[in-house]
């Protein structure tokens, strides 16, 4: 196994690689051109004249103010909720049906929830179908401004929904590592109630462990494109898709202000997470004294069931909207007050397949080669640790999250500026490493914890028995731990599937996906077509987790104490 | 054969043993939780964490070994849980601890252990499926199937239920007084050392 040592060996080196080169060339790449230096662009010499343009674009700080609301609203809403209905709820029965109701929501692609979400809450959407004519007595759509509104709320509920199950999955997965059941019997038998002693006990431990997932919430949420392309203002839209139509446009000498923007977009995010931290140390220290004060909350009745109201309405309305996705693919005719379609038809998929079939085609392979590479590495760099015992650390965690606290739309660009100059833009290679950047780090993240929680005994009972490495890992590490390997993948495919950014600016649109073709198709608003690849897009991850589930039972069929203990 | 072995960890020292284990015959080391008996058999069988630090060698039938990898130490390893595979059957189990071999030499080592251990049939059961002696027994089984040179026991008999217990000690150590093995057995259970019948080293509170 010589080849497989050197994999070993270089596996960190590589990971760290693949985390970190994308991000500083990126960003790198985005510096020059801003300030004036693109030589492919006839930009020869430094100057301001990029940040001039841009700052004399209308409307400039009210999509400023937009992102960066988005990014500190959505994130607080959506931690306020994770944190209250766990505190209230966590260890009873209602918990786990609702667990289950959340955790699939986590492999939704933001574009199909938010399409989902706008076929609900539209002037003409279902929710308005459901009570007209009865209710409203309205027999025709009402011109309201739901969908796009200017503030951007419909925008912020559909980061909102997608944020809660992530962050709540984060929050799952610290809980047995910071003894969370102890605690709160602890606090419970001194007196308080389930939500104050978990948020005076447990929550403390819990925050700094799931830190950086709010940061990366934060990131995403400030600069979110294909979420603020499908529900978000238009007049002036939000920095980020403002940014993406000047990088895309046919105007080459628009890519200098494209890249003030893409700068300008970093110090939007980076002044959410500022804004946020203050925020963390103001509300800690109120937290603390309130602890000290002993405070027990015995009736936290109103608190408990105001959450788990917002986990079931955040959730029912994907559900819902993800319904609706399927509803209008197949749907004939259907007028406006009818709450179901007058006939249900396979005219639009028969349309629609044959278009279907070249991005279909690209998202799998896209998808898969990612989730494979990204899964080789992990598992080297995983197995690599446990070989020679010395881990990461924090500063190897900061690394995973590296690509995810940058904002896509700061460094992709200078990242596809950069192929363009190296001649290797609109290839599969660059789309490919793209893509790895972000798959990689949810990859690791969902397999480090069950793998460094693997009983070392079963290795040590192989090992002195004679059974070397190679052995130890094809033929017991690896097959026990099937099911968490596999998991992952479901997650990296997922995460490949939904990315629209890096795929539209590194593929050029040479590679449609799914994804791309979708967003492309909301400014059109044909309810059926985009019924159509929304739930296409949505099927491809839905399969993927299926597959994480089907295949573990079935090869461990047999073996009782290989059963998902969920 | 331990010969001046101390292990320490931060410089505070932790054990210090010299000791010859004659074939077949048994030397336990007692002591309570903490004491650091769990790591001399790290130690011996090749897991030291690095945390710890140790000097002084072991030697296995004359050859030392100290410095070996553990899949080379032939040193057969048995925890209180009997750790069989749960992906694997009973059979797939043994199989795992065979080497070489033609496919049916290895179906029939197998065969021949699960009879020897009372359990004629079994191949194909689920492992969890088994009771707790019968995966005691296949346990031993799969750690002898492996030849190994030395057995390491890490108190291998404390979760059996009472009845068991003595049933399956006596099954252990007369399997390797068969075979003519040096044994190593940590334990805090004054009951196993007086069966086991050899000679007893008591790591101290104070040590």
């Amino acid at each position: 196994m010589r080849w497989g040592e050197r994999l070993l060996a270089a596996a960190p080196a590589a990971t760290a690689g693949v985390l970190v080169l994308p991000v500083i060339f990126g960003l790198g790449a985005t510096l020059l051109p801003a300030l004036g230096y693109l030589p492919a662009l006839g930009g020869d010499a430094f100057s301001l004249q990029p940040f001039r343009e841009l700052l004399a674009e209308p409307g400039l700080l009210r999509s400023c103010l937009v992102s960066l609301a988005a990014g500190l609203v959505t994130t607080a809403l959506a931690l306020a909720v994770v944190a209250g209905f766990v505190a209230g709820w966590s260890h009873t029965r209602h918990f786990r049906v609702l667990q289950h109701l959340l955790s699939p929501l986590l492999s939704v692609p933001h574009a199909a929830a938010a399409f989902g979400l706008a076929f609900l809450l539209a002037p003409s959407g279902w929710l308005m179908r459901l009570a007209s004519p009865e209710l409203t007595g309205l027999t025709r759509p009402p011109d309201w401004l739901i969908i796009h509104d200017p503030l951007g709320l419909t925008m912020m509920a559909g980061l909102f929904v997608k944020e809660l199950p992530f962050l709540f999955l984060v929050t799952l997965a610290a809980m047995p590592q910071v003894n969370a059941r102890a605690y709160s019997a602890v606090s419970a038998s001194l007196g308080y109630g389930a939500t104050a002693g978990f948020l005076h006990a447990v929550w403390p431990r819990i925050h700094p462990q799931i830190r950086l997932a709010v940061f990366a919430v934060i990131a995403y949420s400030s600069s979110t494109v294909d979420v603020a392309i499908i529900l978000g203002p238009t007049a002036p839209e939000p920095l980020a898709p403002r940014l993406v139509r000047w990088m895309n446009d046919p105007d080459l000498a628009m890519r200098f202000k494209a890249s003030a923007g893409a700068l300008l977009q970093l110090g939007v995010t980076l002044a959410a997470l500022a804004i946020w931290i203050a925020g963390e140390r103001a509300i800690g220290a109120y937290m603390r004294r309130l602890r000290v004060g002993g405070c027990r909350l015995r009736r936290d009745f109103a608190a408990r069931w105001f959450f788990a109201a917002m986990v079931v309405l955040a959730s029912g309305a994907v559900f819902a909207g993800l319904f609706l996705l399927g509803l209008w693919s197949f749907a004939g005719s259907w007028n406006f007050p009818d709450a179901f379609p007058r006939d249900l038809t396979l005219r639009g998929w028969e349309r629609q397949l044959p278009m279907l079939e070249r991005p279909l085609a690209i998202t799998l392979v896209t998808g898969l080669c990612a989730t494979a590479i990204a899964l080789v590495l992990t598992l080297a760099c995983l197995e690599r640790e446990a070989r020679t015992g010395s881990a990461g650390g924090s500063r190897a965690q900061m690394l995973l999250y590296l690509p995810l606290l940058v904002p896509q739309a700061s460094f992709v660009f200078g990242l596809q500026l950069l192929f363009l100059a190296a001649g290797i833009d609109a290839s599969f290679g660059a789309l490919l490493l793209a893509h790895l950047a972000f798959v990689l780090p949810y990859v690791f993240l969902s397999l480090s914890d069950p793998w460094r929680a693997f009983d070392t005994r079963y290795v040590r009972a192989a090992q002195s028995m004679g059974a070397g490495s190679a052995k130890v890992f094809m033929q017991v590490r690896l097959p026990m731990l099937l099911r968490p390997v596999l998991a992952a993948a479901a997650v990296g495919f997922a995460v490949s599937v939904g990315l629209y950014l890096p795929t539209l600016l590194i593929g050029a649109g040479r590679w449609p996906t799914l994804t791309t073709e979708a967003v492309a198709l909301s400014s059109g608003g044909d309810r059926r077509i985009i019924g159509v690849y929304a739930f296409v897009q949505l099927l491809l991850p839905v399969l993927g987790f299926f597959a994480a589930t089907m295949i573990p039972a079935f090869i461990h069929r047999g073996r009782r104490d290989m059963r998902a203990s969920a | 054969m331990l010969e001046n072995v101390s292990i320490s960890l931060d410089g505070r020292a932790l054990i210090t043993i010299s000791a010859t284990i004659e074939p077949g015959s048994v030397l336990t080391v007692m002591g309570e939780s903490g004491s650091g008996k769990s790591t001399l058999l790290s130690f011996v069988a090749g897991f030291l964490d690095p945390a710890f630090s140790a000097q002084g060698r072991v030697v296995l039938a004359g050859g030392d070994i100290t410095s070996l990898p553990a899949n080379e130490r032939r040193t057969g390893l048995m925890f209180q849980d009997p750790m069989l595979f749960p992906h694997m059957s009973t059979g797939e189990n043994l199989l795992f601890a065979i080497e070489g071999g033609s496919k049916a030499q290895r179906r029939a080592m197998a065969d021949a252990a699960l009879a020897e251990a009372g359990l004629e049939g079994l191949f194909d059961r689920d492992p969890a499926t088994l009771s707790g002696g019968q995966r005691a027994r296949v346990a031993l089984m799969r750690v002898l199937l492996a030849k190994p040179q030395a057995l390491l026991l890490d108190e291998p008999f404390s979760k059996l239920d009472h009845a068991l217990k003595s049933q399956i000690r006596q099954f252990v150590f007369s399997e390797a007084r068969m075979r003519g093995l040096p044994v190593l057995l940590v334990t805090h259970d004054p009951q196993d050392a007086a069966e086991a019948g050899g000679a007893l080293f008591e790591l101290g509170r104070n040590g």
